[in-house]
């Protein structure tokens, strides 16, 4: 009898210990947002479909996930099976063959399905290397009770001019009410996502076609003195210290009559349970100037399978199953429709989300419109509209970030600032062989 | 014209006062997330800050519902107290050679030792990260070990070593002439001597562990990731997170608070019983 009992443990923990032996496991890293925690819960549904694969979840704030994943792909680490990028880093990171191109996909993917600006984002030479979880642009916010008190009408398609009449009548910080929020806080993904297309917007871009910066010219200088100028007169104070969170919080809170920002902010400014406002908030499309072109932005965060993964094809499986239509089902179902990950896919834009999301139309029609090869009215040598998609660009970006800052807080004059920002990028693009 | 005794009473009164002051300053942030912790992310960022309001537990379900913190505070106690043991267990033959057997290099030496610190830890994340690559121990608890307890060794020495100094080497020699051996002079004299000494300084070990996140965040991702790394996971760059936040930093920091204040007594009893303090 004993015997038997302990063969029968021994035949039991072999069991066992074969079936842990036969479980991949996928070790995801990603970012810190509701749509991707949303992901990490319901990727139980996953589990349960393949139970031959276990997930492991590594949740990092932006900056910090940016500078880990550089770090363990450029080391070959193989830390991570399954990364969650944007399309700065798809592009340049498939280019250089660090990540496993996203090709034989299900029939069921329907690839077809998903935007092409989204799509060619994340692409590098035709091959596309992450597969879209969800796509942003920027819109405009605005507050319908303010401008019915004072007797505005916002246009569909407003000129940024337009809006600085808007912020002035609005604008009554007695009462703790600026009339626009818009970015300060330096780095290439904060204030320099916002400047770059109000820079479009007016006409300037980053480089000529022969890489050459042009920060010395009359498009910046009217698109950088419009900005410093609109926001020290009509913005909260400390502005230079405020990203994208900071003014979440001032136009939740009721401080501020507009705010043009990421359109993913539209499912937290109509939440009542985070915001005072919820229901008067109106969107519409970004400011555009001497042309829309450029005038808003295009973001995605994708999912990418680095070539040090051990388990690429589980990865694939994975990253193909939460960036797929039956994926965006379970969230209509689970979480309400209103919650399915936007900006991807033309199926996410039927009816029931059209009317359950309000601001979905003024956020389709800004990522249809969105053309990262052209970002502006004149031709230019990268890809990209509110940043430029080339390794150096972090590190420019950010310290001609920190110049515009500078500009907003009255330590530099706008043309120092520009002056500044030009010999440094000039310095940059040298140092990386970019002139030609 | 005040008395000499009014003039201690105010006097008393004046530092009372004062240190209360510099002591609730320091609470403060501390208070603050606590309270933070237990308000909707609304209340969190309401203007003005609300001092009054509807406390709820929603972040500390949402943290249990997410991320298995205990997982988390045990790796961050396994891998304090091991770096703590271990540097300790290097510090103190170190800091005795150099605190009863003097050369003219050792001052040198101590103040090398310092200037380590001073090198920014990002200088050197390639080639660590690389060795840890190479050797199998990313996301291994062994390599935090091993890092935290080199990190700290400097500081850890250091202040043995001045402990140490303030021991009379006519105790030491008491005890040879005794017929002690060199680790039955430290094992039995000088230890139990300087046990508050090295009591405060296993303590500042083990908080400089526990708080470190550099190479926390940089070298683990999930099996060895400890507190700091569950703390960085609710910050984010879209959305609002304070109370979510200040929640999950209560949970990091309360381990470490109950811990130093419980030794905190021991701590203060060691220093008093010391044979020379």
């Amino acid at each position: 009898m004993n015997h038997t009992l302990k063969a029968l443990v021994a035949a039991l923990c072999l069991s066992s210990s074969a079936a842990t032996l036969a479980a991949e496991t996928l070790t995801i890293a990603t970012v810190n947002n509701s749509d991707m925690i949303r992901m990490q819960k319901l990727s139980k549904t996953f589990e349960e479909q393949h139970p031959d694969i276990k997930l492991k979840w590594v949740v990092l704030e932006e900056n910090v996930l940016r500078q880990r994943l550089t770090t363990d792909i450029a080391t070959q680490g193989g830390q991570f099976d399954v990364l969650t990028i944007g399309m700065y880093e798809a592009s340049l990171w498939g280019a250089k063959g660090w990540l496993e191109p996203m090709t034989n996909l299900p029939a069921t993917y329907d690839l077809d399905d998903v935007f092409p600006s989204v799509r060619e984002g994340l692409s590098a030479k035709g091959t596309l290397y992450a597969l879209p979880f969800y796509a942003e642009s920027s819109i405009t916010y605005y507050r319908t009770d303010l401008f019915k008190d004072a007797g505005l009408e916002m246009p569909e398609h407003p000129t940024w001019e337009q809006i600085a009449g808007f912020a002035a009548k609005l604008n009554k910080p007695e009462q703790g009410q600026y009339g626009i929020c818009l970015r300060g806080k330096a780095g290439w993904g904060e204030n320099m996502a916002l400047v770059t297309t109000v820079g479009n917007a007016f006409g300037a871009r980053w480089f000529d076609e022969k890489w050459q910066p042009e920060f010395t010219g009359s498009e910046w200088k009217n698109a950088l003195t419009f900005y410093v100028d609109t926001m020290n007169k009509y913005g909260p104070p400390g502005a230079s210290s405020n990203g994208f969170n900071e003014n979440l919080a001032l136009f939740n809170s009721g401080k501020c009559g507009m705010w043009v920002d990421a359109s993913v902010a539209g499912s937290f400014v109509t939440d009542k349970s985070q915001s005072k406002v919820a229901d008067s908030v109106g969107f519409t499309y970004a400011p555009k100037q001497v042309t829309d072109k450029g005038a808003s932005w295009l973001y995605s965060w994708a999912l990418a399978i680095p070539t040090s993964s051990k388990a690429k094809d589980a990865a694939k499986t994975f990253s193909a199953w939460a960036t797929s239509k039956e994926y965006g089902a379970l969230v209509a179902e689970k979480d309400g429709v209103a919650n399915v990950p936007p900006g991807t896919r033309a199926s996410t834009y039927n009816q029931a989300y059209m009317s359950a999301a309000p601001f979905a139309k003024v956020t389709l029609e800004s990522l249809k419109a969105a053309d990262p090869t052209h970002p502006g009215v004149r031709p230019v040598p990268y890809v990209g509209i509110q940043l430029v998609t080339i390794p150096e660009f972090q590190g420019i970006g950010t310290q001609v970030g920190k110049l515009f800052a500078a500009a907003l807080t009255g330590q530099m004059t706008v043309d120092q600032a520009l002056t500044a920002a030009q010999a440094s990028t000039v310095r940059e693009m040298k140092r990386g062989g970019y002139p030609k | 014209m005040l008395t000499l005794k009014q003039s201690r009473r105010l006097q008393s009164v004046v530092v009372g006062t004062l240190s209360w002051a510099v002591a609730l300053l320091i609470f403060f942030p501390i208070f603050w997330m606590i309270l933070t912790s237990f308000k909707t992310e609304m209340d969190a960022i309401a203007t003005p800050p609300q001092l009054f309001f509807a406390p709820t537990l929603e972040n500390y379900l949402h943290i249990n519902e997410r991320s298995d913190y205990f997982s988390f505070a045990w790796n961050s106690v396994l891998i304090s107290f091991s770096a703590t043991v271990l540097s300790m267990l290097i510090a103190v033959p170190a800091a005795y050679s150099m605190a009863f057997h003097e050369s003219r290099h050792t001052k040198r030496t101590l103040l090398w030792m310092l200037s380590t610190k001073m090198l920014p830890p990002v200088g050197v994340l390639m080639p660590i990260y690389l060795l840890c690559k190479s050797m199998g121990l990313l996301d291994s608890r062994i390599a935090l070990i091993v890092i935290y307890t080199l990190i700290n060794l400097p500081i850890v020495v250091w202040m043995v070593y001045t402990y140490f100094k303030d021991i009379p080497v006519d105790i030491l020699e008491a005890a040879r002439l005794d017929g002690a051996t060199t680790f039955q002079e430290i094992g039995r004299v000088l230890l139990p001597i300087a046990r508050g000494g090295l009591a405060s300084t296993m303590l500042l070990s083990l908080i400089l562990c526990w708080n470190e996140a550099f190479w926390s965040l940089n070298l683990t991702s999930s099996a060895a990731a400890p507190l700091t790394a569950l703390v960085a996971s609710y910050s984010s760059p879209e959305g609002l997170f304070w109370a979510k936040l200040s929640a999950v930093s209560t949970l990091a920091c309360a381990p470490i608070l109950i811990f130093g204040w419980i030794s905190q007594k021991q701590l203060v009893r060691g220093l008093s019983f010391g044979a020379v303090k």
